[in-house]
């Protein structure tokens, strides 16, 4: 896992529980992650419950007439966002594993959802 | 220990009892000598600041919570400036930028980016999201 605070700095996990398309959190919460990263701001993701469901490969939301999230997702790293965390048991439920995972994620067990959410200053659940 | 405070609200105030629920919380961090830099709503949150909204009479108004709120307590009440211009909440400078017939926001509102979110994770002890 990466270190979270630099000095001085506090840290913010930015936590997804909603799929996309069905919501408009989904793109708050990225937009979000974006400007802290934007900012240098030390922000890590978290994937929980049905918000794994936004990892999906192979989107294609032009029929649903919204922009693809997961395009936005891979290009997380150019923003130095390099670790997404995602809810393994949630993972599991939805068929989601190995290759259909972006290359980035890093799969947890409620301990280290735990652990994740306490070693962060700043929790925003979206 | 007195603490900082900022707030993220992502509920819309008719939907359900989060932007009340929020408007309390504030109220009760404010009674106990704790300080609210700001409260910053996003996506449907946005829609908190629309001026024209009418609530029934037997029902409690997030609108004048909020308000009362910043008039009274100098908090900051910003609206997420691309959420607010998605669902039609315009200061007078965004409605002639868009050529829009008026202006829809509270004036107790300001519109603003998420850097000001974004600067309150730097700034506050405590961010606390209600969605």
């Amino acid at each position: 896992m990466t270190a979270p605070a630099a000095a001085g700095r506090k840290s913010i996990l930015v936590v997804n529980r909603h799929a996309h398309p069905g919501s408009s959190l989904p793109r708050s919460a990225l937009d979000t992650a974006l400007a802290a990263a934007a900012f240098d701001q030390p922000v890590a993701l978290l994937f929980l419950g049905e918000g794994v469901l936004q990892l999906l490969p192979a989107q294609d939301s032009r029929p649903a007439g919204v922009r693809n999230l997961r395009k936005v997702l891979d290009s997380l790293p150019l923003y130095e966002i390099e670790t997404v965390y995602v809810d393994a048991a949630a993972a599991a439920t939805f068929g989601l594993e190995g290759e259909a995972l972006p290359p980035q994620a890093e799969c947890l067990d409620a301990a280290g959802i735990r652990e994740l959410l306490v070693r962060h200053d700043h929790v925003l659940g979206f | 220990m007195p603490l900082t405070y900022a707030l993220l609200v992502l509920a819309a105030p008719a939907s359900g009892h989060a932007s009340l629920t929020a408007a309390r919380f504030a109220r009760a961090l404010l009674a106990r000598g704790h300080s609210l830099q700001r409260v910053f709503f996003l996506d449907d949150g946005t829609l908190t600041g629309l001026a024209s909204a009418v609530t029934p009479q037997d029902e409690q108004a997030p609108l004048q919570q909020w308000v009362a709120l910043a008039e009274s307590q100098q908090t900051e009440l910003i609206l997420c400036i691309s959420s607010a211009l998605k669902r039609g909440l315009l200061d007078s400078a965004e409605a002639s930028r868009h050529e829009r017939p008026a202006a829809t926001i509270h004036p107790a509102f300001e519109l603003g980016g998420l850097g000001l979110l974004v600067e309150s994770t730097q700034t506050a002890d405590r961010l606390v999201t209600f969605g």
